[in-house]
């Protein structure tokens, strides 16, 4: 029995240098993975958890209709009053939440009626009946739409054309 | 304490688990917000689309999406009569300054808002070979712009065309679902500024959210229900030549 064993185990040697390298490159693999994998890796998923939070904490460009209505309580009246108070103030005037943060430093550019209302309100067949559409060059033959409708309420009160008309 | 073969086999599956919580790192606090309360979709009623383009702007504006690029865009259909399976489809600029005067010249003409559906089973997340692009605990599909390859796997991957390798950044980018935004208790850019209603965030997890009672009256679809991408984007009164 005794010759045998010695026998078995004469090249151990072999295998314990066999042993050493494996072992040093597994140590050397998972130094190297931990260093190199970013810490939230695998937090929900196969993905950097941290990524969620980051996207998350961008800064937003539209400030919302609630942060405009704060100031511009005039401007709510006159929406209340007509078919435009379902349009956000955003919608035509553009991401303002500059002008939200510091409403000095950052002021809304003037609108071009001409063209803002006509992207809603220019004919096509595409859009639902019901809706008021015009073919802008028949109806006001490019003139500024608020030189007749005031945008922010834009029925126009025949009240106050009638005596335009009767003269 | 020896080790014996049967121990080993108990010990090393345990210190796999206890290795990857290291790796992981512990989770973030988020007080105001909570991921699992949450399952994001969107609501888009197609017959109250006027075409306007105000998503559009709206997007790349709140995105500083590059010119010529789209989250989404709004395609105008034209099917003729019976030819269901042939419509013609424009998108000028994506409908960015909305449509150009159009008489009616007979058919069925509609306005189809399009943007990442969100899929709960999304292809382009499958494909992606680092983790770049994930579905997030609350449902909404976004990219990690920060470990992105630009591999282009996932813009081939998406179905529905709504991944585009950004030229600036020359990673793969996409609808966010404003993730920045919902995260904060704002709506989406784009349904921000729709004037008529016909794009709505909807919260599938939330019941007092109305998509569940428009869902239960109204007949409603996905893009590609077939292809079983599990899409959150659903479209009310969506006619069959919608691609």
């Amino acid at each position: 029995m005794g010759a045998r064993d010695a026998n078995l185990f004469k090249d151990i040697e072999h295998l314990i240098r066999l042993a050493a390298v494996i072992a040093v490159a597994l140590v050397a693999f998972v130094i190297l993975r931990a260093a190199v994998v970013p810490r939230s890796f695998g937090q929900y998923g196969h993905y950097r958890g941290a990524a969620i939070s980051e996207i998350a904490s961008r800064p937003v460009a539209l400030a919302g209709h609630d942060a405009c209505e704060g100031c511009h309580t005039d401007v709510v009246d006159q929406k209340k009053l007509g078919k435009h108070v379902v349009v956000a103030c955003e919608a035509c005037h553009g991401a303002q939440a500059k002008h939200a943060d510091d409403p000095s430093s950052a002021q809304p550019k003037k609108l071009d009626t001409a063209v803002v209302c006509a992207r809603c309100h220019e004919a096509n067949s595409a859009k639902p009946k019901n809706f008021p559409q015009v073919a802008t060059a028949d109806h006001s033959g490019g003139l500024a739409c608020d030189s007749c409708h005031q945008p922010h309420r834009p029925k126009i009160e025949t009240a106050k054309i009638e005596p335009e008309g009767k003269k | 304490m020896d080790i014996t073969r049967r121990r080993l086999l108990v010990l090393l599956p345990a210190a796999a688990v206890a290795w990857k919580y290291v790796l992981a790192g512990t989770p973030e606090a988020s007080p105001n917000y909570q991921m699992t309360e949450h399952w994001w979709g969107m609501l888009i009623d197609i017959p109250k689309c006027i075409g306007c383009g105000s998503c559009v702007r709206a997007c790349a504006e709140e995105n500083d999406v590059p010119e010529g690029y789209y989250r989404t865009w709004i395609e105008r259909y034209h099917v003729e009569d019976w030819k269901i399976e042939r419509p013609e489809v424009e998108s000028p600029d994506g409908g960015k300054q909305g449509f150009p005067p159009h008489a009616d010249d007979g058919g069925k003409n509609f306005f189809v808002p399009k943007l990442c559906n969100h899929c709960a089973e999304s292809p382009c997340t499958q494909v992606c070979p680092v983790g770049a692009t994930f579905v997030t605990p609350d449902g909404v599909v976004l990219v990690d712009k920060s470990y992105c390859l630009g591999c282009r796997y996932c813009v081939q991957a998406c179905p529905y065309g709504c991944r585009f390798i950004n030229p600036k950044t020359n990673t793969a980018e996409k609808c966010s679902l404003c993730y920045h935004r919902i995260t904060k208790g704002l709506t989406t850019a784009c349904c921000e500024v729709c004037p008529t209603g016909a794009r709505q965030l909807a919260d599938l997890k939330n019941p007092k959210d109305p998509i569940h009672e428009f869902l239960k009256t109204h007949t409603v679809q996905v893009l590609k229900p077939h292809m079983a991408t599990g899409a959150k984007v659903f479209y009310n009164g969506m006619d069959g030549s919608v691609r």
